[in-house]
């Protein structure tokens, strides 16, 4: 056996290993490691986003995020930069999965820290199509996950909440990427069955080792509306720390959101 | 005009960066240098006709020019307004401390960090710490009580503060200092534009109030002091301040003339969630310097304040906040003994303690477009209160409307709300923002 072969073989041996892993995954474990993927890449990270409503409104704004040394718990911290009306003013979340997060929003022409009481998570992001728990992430306990379809390049996951009373939607779909288990669909039905609402990743790039979304489209198929997300200067593992996440830094917004 | 070399090297500084960067909007979106602001007409109509004031509350042009600059060594910031205002008296003079005439610099400061544990904010400044939604027990930083009633945007409320701000952040508590080297009183109601109680009746522009301020600089000065921390997701602090009563808070007998005797305050608040919203605490100790035993009937008694408050969301995106506030002078009978005895009517003195209840409902719709929101604040012991309704419609990025008002009520002339009732208002306003 040339040493050739042996490598094919190697890498076949390896390939079907990791395809009978993969096809092992249960439903379960695929969302877990989506979740990690589409909001925990690095050990923190920032990016611009800027975002397009279908009646010419924007919001523009810098997002820092860092990831707590052990648990799912992060923080965010987003400086809005436009329009007029949120212009400098910082929102800062401490997100604690399975519990309410710790919010506060500062308000730069009273230099006011108000904190703002746990909303609603499926209401409107800033006035877009996007809500807030896709922005934040919706907790993997929230629904029961299930493959109902393996594609070549995508797992197919449906997602029925545990307490349809507290959702808009009777379930939802997802479509996930086999290699980086990034999301790149979710299509959410009413309780008659009919799709309502679409949320799909339309670029993804690598950044830092990391794919990442560059690009998201939300629909709203029965208001007719959608929402364009663009990201531009994503960065991963910048040392930000946690310091920055406190009320010190809504107060002075920090250089990595105001270059 | 002592504030002439100021107000034109703002207006020359401010006029200097408009020509400097282009002429377009969205300019140096990348840059480290931000120029906007906005343009706005406001105007407001009193609900009754009287003979103490203007029939018109309002009705003025403002442009805001708001410039930072943002270098790694520091921020610098300058926010001012040109005003156009057809009610006021004065338009000419221009009075930094007041915000009468045609100037008012709301901003002029440097922020920096010359150490990685502190912060430095040096200038004109707002100035906002507390707990409370509109209660300020405190929060002794200069407030606008004329555009607030008047009807003006919210973000008038703040007037500012010219003062060295240092923040420290070492391992075990934050601590801020506001130092002010001179008295910065609120802008209170006068009478020129809002009628008043005197003490024997409701006045306006036939008797405006004539104060004697203190105003020596680095002589008739404030100090205000937090140390906070947070504790798992509650917020602690505690809070000192050594000054003067923020609007007028005596009276000269010999003169006539109101006075701001000087107070320091000791304070405590909390705030955390609590079940699915989020409550506040917080009390204040209102040590009224000049009147310690509290018999002096020219000068405020001490005073202690308490304030609760809770804030949740009862719908989506319908918000509701309750508070009850109380203010209890601590020297009532001694007050009120010192105003018999030199034969002043007690009828209308206050009332020992003042009981507070305020509700605030906030209503987002329209795709969160259209913001309505409405405060009440009722005192059942006082028997009056004040409603401010205000909606505020975005039309697009660039414009925006609004509508509102400030309603008073109550049956007696004399109390703390109702004195104000002659001057309820209906407004409006539209802004372009650049």
């Amino acid at each position: 056996m040339s040493m050739r072969t042996l490598l094919l073989a190697g890498c076949l041996v390896a390939c079907l290993a990791v395809s009978s892993v993969a096809e092992e995954l249960s439903a379960d474990a695929i969302v877990a490691k989506a979740n990690l993927a589409s909001y925990y890449a690095g050990k923190d990270g920032t990016a611009k986003v800027r975002m397009e409503l279908s009646d010419g409104r924007t919001r523009e704004f810098a997002i820092l995020r860092r990831n707590a040394d052990a648990g799912l718990d992060q923080r965010f911290y987003v400086y809005f930069t436009a329009p007029a009306d949120v212009r400098k003013m910082a929102y800062l979340v401490h997100k604690k999965p399975g519990g309410n997060d710790d919010r506060w929003l500062f308000l730069p022409a009273l230099n006011l820290v108000k904190r703002i009481a746990p909303g609603d998570k499926r209401t409107s992001f800033v006035g877009s199509d996007f809500l807030y728990e896709d922005v934040s992430g919706r907790s993997l306990a929230e629904d029961t996950h299930e493959l109902v379809e393996t594609t070549d390049s995508q797992y197919v996951i449906k997602n029925t909440p545990k307490a349809p009373a507290t959702v808009e939607f009777a379930s939802y779909t997802v479509w996930i990427d086999k290699v980086s288990f990034l999301p790149r669909k979710a299509e959410y039905f009413d309780k008659r069955g009919t799709l309502y609402r679409r949320v799909a990743a339309t670029k993804v790039e690598t950044v830092d080792g990391h794919p990442t979304v560059m690009e998201s489209t939300v629909e709203d198929l029965i208001a007719g509306s959608k929402t364009v997300n663009r990201f531009t200067k994503v960065a991963y593992d910048i040392g930000l720390k946690d310091r920055l996440f406190t009320e010190r830094f809504l107060r002075r917004p920090p250089r990595e959101v105001t270059r | 005009m002592r504030d002439g070399v100021w107000v034109r090297g703002c207006v020359g500084a401010w006029v200097l960066l408009a020509l400097v960067l282009p002429g377009s909007a969205g300019w140096f979106e990348d840059a480290d240098i931000g120029l906007h602001g906005f343009g706005e007409y406001r105007y407001g109509e009193r609900l009754e006709t009287q003979d103490l004031e203007d029939d018109r509350a309002l009705n003025e042009l403002r442009v805001q020019g708001d410039a930072a600059w943002y270098h790694d060594l520091f921020t610098a910031q300058l926010k001012a307004d040109l005003l156009f205002d057809e009610v006021a008296r004065e338009r000419e003079d221009v009075d930094l401390e007041t915000g009468a005439g045609w100037f008012d610099l709301r901003q002029a400061n440097l922020l920096a960090s010359p150490l990685s544990w502190m912060d430095l904010k040096v200038g004109r400044q707002v100035l906002t710490w507390g707990t409370g939604d509109l209660v300020f027990i405190n929060d002794l930083f200069p407030k606008d009580w004329q555009s607030f009633f008047l009807g003006r945007d919210d973000e008038y409320l703040k007037a500012p503060s010219d003062a060295f701000f240092v923040s420290l952040f070492p391992d075990v508590v934050n601590i801020d200092i506001a130092y002010t080297p001179r008295f910065d009183a609120d802008r209170h109601i006068t009478g020129e534009r809002l009628s008043y109680w005197n003490g024997q009746a409701v006045v306006g522009q036939n008797s405006v109030l004539v104060t004697e301020r203190p105003d020596g600089w680095f002589e008739d000065d404030e100090l205000a002091v937090r140390a906070y921390r947070s504790v798992g997701a509650f917020e602690l602090a505690l809070y000192g301040y050594h000054g003067y009563w923020k609007s007028p808070g005596g009276m000269d007998a010999a003169t006539g003339q109101w006075t701001f005797p000087r107070l320091a305050v000791y304070g405590a608040s909390a705030r955390g969630p609590l079940g699915n919203g989020i409550a506040h605490a917080e009390a204040g100790y209102y040590d009224s310097l000049d009147d310690r035993d509290g018999d002096d009937p020219f000068v405020n008694n001490s005073e202690a304040r308490l304030l609760v408050g809770y804030e949740r969301e009862i719908a989506a995106d319908l918000t509701l906040g309750v508070q009850y506030y109380l203010e209890r002078m601590l020297d009532y009978e001694d007050h009120m003994a010192a105003l018999e005895a030199m034969m002043a009517p007690t009828a209308t003195a206050r009332e020992e303690d003042r009981h507070t209840l305020t509700l605030r409902l906030t209503w987002l719709t329209f795709n969160q477009n259209l913001v309505v929101s409405c405060f009440v604040r009722y005192s059942p012991s006082d028997e009056d209160g004040y409603v401010k309704p205000v909606a505020t419609y975005k039309l697009s990025d660039r414009w925006q409307a609004t509508l509102g008002g400030n309603i008073f009520f109550g049956d007696e002339p004399h109390t703390f709300l109702s004195q104000f009732k002659d001057n309820n208002n209906l407004n409006g306003s539209v802004r372009f923002s650049f």
